[in-house]
């Protein structure tokens, strides 16, 4: 049984020290039974900076992705001709997306499919291994929340400050403090925001039409709407996000095992807890000095030392907070850890501790996301710049000629997805002595040859005669290659001349 | 309603409801999605205030924005004229032949041409323009009056056997009604033309029409048949028929003398229009 997931029954506190205390038995804070109300108010949280490897790597990761982020759309890439500069562009007008050297048209919207079930699918062997570091570490709720953690910090200062400051009454202090906060938090809403609008459009063209108000309408509407939705959701949402409005944390329940590393106290170490004299003896009691150091680090007001809950991001904060305490009294680091639940039990009956990465799951996981990456670069390398569609006319379906040739009328899209002009050559196949022509044209032949735009499409109504002597069926299988100088295309079709002459 | 009771492990009271074992916890919504209700009412009553909303007994309230979509269509047309005016001047100055050269022209031609030819000439025509029995198939390389783009945009402007002074006319006589030729000679003139039309035919019945059709037909539909565009008499060698090519519609062709009417459109569209459309069957119809 693992001691976390499964809450269906209590766990009594174990005196002696072997069990975990409190989960079974207290009810966690943020689980208080109602106090008579329908509703509850945020409790305020006011998490404690922390320094340690966690912490470190969550900066680094900040700043990683916040400059992915913001610098992405100011990355020029020559492309020839009108065709745009901006290496990642989605240009909706022009229907393209840009990345770098690849471009997409609307019909290979499979590949952005194909990427979002790469993305579900790494997202989901992550989390079956080790538990939710994208929550933890990626999550833009959790980078941006972060980051507004800082700004506060920085006006308000620490947990303790933060705290004596909202008890104060109003003061200048106060006033600038909470001012220049709530300036800030807008400041990197408006940036946010702003730089998403430049992924859709030339970045340099809008900045200057933004600020002379020329730029497009959905520009300012998507600026204004991330801008509220940053401050609102990093300022003031903050972890009702996650817990709330977010369906992953239910989603990941069925992704985790008693085998995901995750987040864990170790309750075999820790426990029985309690308050510590220094120089006293460790013996009969457990390494956790109860200080609640990993509870003033969360940035969801957590105790995890309650086990694994929906409201835990596995930022690895506690862990921090934790090897604080114990260099301090000298007890070995990690009694908060990424662990498994496995190996706490395991090691809680006094067996070794086993981990286990490879399982069904995390294999299976393993797997899909290999056959898809493959499918997916096998078809980003084997994609042709050539396309062709070929439609039949539907009305009428073919036409008998006075000499008893029957004529078929097709609409062929020729999309040349190169970066230059091609001509293309239109050939019908199957059928002896066909005779091509395009509306309006008086000349007639075996080939036409059609001028097709660097990455655009061209239309053409083609019209393919066949003689009576071809017709040896009502319905003659037959195809359309289209030659450039470098690709071929070829579609199959059908000729119909239908049994008689329709009179 | 089952009763009230506690979850052991959090102390929270549940809501009493069980799925299969599972018992859902009375926990407190967080205030805040209240003040999301309130919100979405604030924001539906603004709403109210600025769009139109409310149905009432003579109308529905206006909004203060005056948001029409009736408006906004007018004015999106409005705009289509001006940005299709310029292609609209051209289809007015140039010839045929430059509207069918130029592919944009063409292109904007045949647009034009296809909806008017949907209003207007497809009730007899078809939508597809394969025509009737009756009805000229207008898909075909088959033409009474010419093919040529200047015939089409003729006979669409003055019709056959219309009201137009200089309308289409031809006149097949009705032999058998009008008793010119009696019905056994008309049968030997079916069996004459079935013969023109390169299929199997009584001979006999072929050599006695033979100095029929010399006398009748010949001044019309030429010794062999070829018929001639410019009396809109119809070449009888080929394979398609406005009447029907089948013995008992040659005959009854033979008889009664058929001739359908085409009204004139030159009263009814502008040149520019009635270009599109001489342009449109031209340029998708086979041959010429
Ligand atoms: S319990 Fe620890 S890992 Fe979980 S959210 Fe809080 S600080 Fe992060
Ligand atoms: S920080 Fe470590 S020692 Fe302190 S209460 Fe948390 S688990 Fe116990």
């Amino acid at each position: 049984m693992t001691v976390v997931i499964d809450r269906t029954h209590s766990t009594p506190p174990d005196p002696k020290g072997s069990g975990p205390v409190s989960a079974a038995a207290r009810a966690r804070s943020s689980n208080k039974p109602p106090s008579g109300g329908l509703y509850k108010a945020r409790a305020a949280i006011y998490p404690k900076l922390v320094h340690g490897r966690w912490r470190a790597i969550k900066w680094a990761l900040m700043i990683l992705m916040l400059g992915i982020y913001y610098v992405t759309p100011w990355i020029r890439w020559d492309r020839p001709g009108s065709l745009p500069d901006q290496a990642v562009l989605v240009d909706f007008t022009g229907r393209r997306f840009y990345f770098f050297d690849i471009q997409l048209w609307p019909q290979e919207v499979h590949f952005i499919t194909g990427l979002l079930v790469m993305a579900a699918l790494a997202l989901f062997l992550v989390s079956a291994l080790f538990g939710r570091l994208w929550c933890g570490y990626a999550c833009p709720q959790t980078v941006w929340t972060d980051l507004f953690i800082y700004v506060e910090r920085m006006f308000e200062g620490d947990r303790n400050a933060r705290m004596r400051l909202d008890a104060a009454p109003w003061s200048f202090n106060k006033l600038w403090r909470k001012v220049g906060k709530h300036i800030t938090w807008l400041a990197i809403g408006f940036s946010t925001g702003g730089a998403w609008i430049f992924y859709f459009h030339d970045a340099p063209t809008l900045l200057s039409d933004f600020w002379i108000g020329h730029g497009p309408m959905t520009g300012y509407l998507f600026a204004g709407l991330l801008t509220f939705t940053t401050y609102v959701f990093a300022g003031a949402m903050r972890e009702q996000v996650c817990i709330y409005m977010c369906p992953w944390p239910r989603i990941q329940g069925a992704m985790l095992d008693s085998h995901s590393l995750q987040v864990t106290y170790r309750y075999d170490r820790g426990e029985p807890r309690g308050a510590h004299k220094k120089g006293s003896d460790w013996t009969g009691r457990g390494d956790c000095v109860d200080c609640k150091q990993c509870v003033t680090a969360c940035p969801m007001g957590i105790d995890i030392r309650d086990g694994a809950q929906l409201e835990c991001i596995n930022c690895g904060l506690c862990i921090d907070a934790c090897d604080e305490i114990m260099i301090k009294v000298g007890r070995p680091k990690a009694l908060i850890a990424y662990d498994t639940d496995a190996a706490v039990e395991a090691r809680a009956a006094g067996k070794p501790a086993v981990y286990k990465l490879v399982r069904s799951r995390t294999m299976f996981y393993a797997v899909a996301l290999s056959i898809v990456s493959a499918l997916m670069i096998w078809g980003l390398t084997h994609r042709s710049s050539l396309d062709l569609h070929v439609l039949h006319d539907r009305n009428p379906v073919f036409v008998r000629l006075h000499d008893g040739a029957v004529r078929n009328g097709y609409t062929l899209k020729i999309a040349n997805r190169s970066f230059h002009d091609v001509e293309a050559i239109v050939a019908f196949e199957g059928a002896k002595g066909s005779i091509l022509k395009t509306p309006g044209a008086k000349a007639t032949g075996e080939t036409i040859t059609v001028s097709v735009p660097a990455n655009g499409v061209e239309a053409v109504r083609v019209f393919v005669s066949l003689p009576s002597d071809s017709l040896t069926a009502t319905n003659l299988p037959g195809a359309f290659i289209v030659r450039t100088p470098a690709e071929t295309a070829r579609v199959k079709t059908t000729f119909l001349s239908g049994a008689a002459n329709p009179r | 309603m089952s009763k009230r009771e506690s979850d052991e492990v959090t102390g929270v009271e549940t809501t009493g409801h069980e799925w299969d074992g599972i018992r859902e916890l009375d926990n407190p919504l967080p205030r805040w999605w209240l003040w999301v209700w309130y919100l979405s009412i604030a924001a539906a009553a603004v709403y109210w205030v600025l769009m139109p909303a409310w149905p009432g007994i003579s109308g529905y309230t206006k909004g203060v924005l005056g948001q029409s979509d009736r408006v906004a269509v007018a004015g999106e047309l409005a705009a289509l004229k001006t940005v299709r005016g310029a292609q609209g001047a051209q289809l007015a100055t140039a010839s045929l032949e430059e509207i069918e050269r130029d592919p944009q022209l063409l292109a904007y031609a045949q647009a034009v041409g296809q909806s008017v030819f949907g209003d207007n000439c497809a009730t007899c025509h078809g939508t597809g323009g394969t025509g009737a029995k009756g009805y000229a198939n207008l898909r075909d390389d088959v033409w009474l009056w010419g093919g040529k783009l200047e015939d089409i945009h003729h006979t669409i402007q003055v019709g056959i056997r219309s009201n137009h002074e200089a309308a289409r006319q031809s006149q097949m006589p009705a032999f058998g009604r009008d008793q010119m030729l009696t019905a056994s000679q008309i049968s030997d003139l079916t069996e004459y033309v079935v013969a023109l039309s390169r299929r199997p035919a009584d001979r006999a019945a072929v050599a006695r029409a033979a100095p029929i059709y010399q006398a009748q037909c010949i001044a019309c539909h030429g010794p062999t048949g070829q018929g001639d565009q410019a009396l809109g008499a119809p070449n009888l060698t080929d394979q398609e028929w406005l009447y029907g090519s089948s013995r008992e519609d040659i005959h009854g062709q033979i008889w009664n003398g058929r001739g359908g009417v085409m009204p004139s459109w030159q009263s009814r569209f502008d040149p520019a229009t009635l270009k599109a459309l001489a342009v449109y069957i031209h340029s998708d119809a086979a041959g010429q």
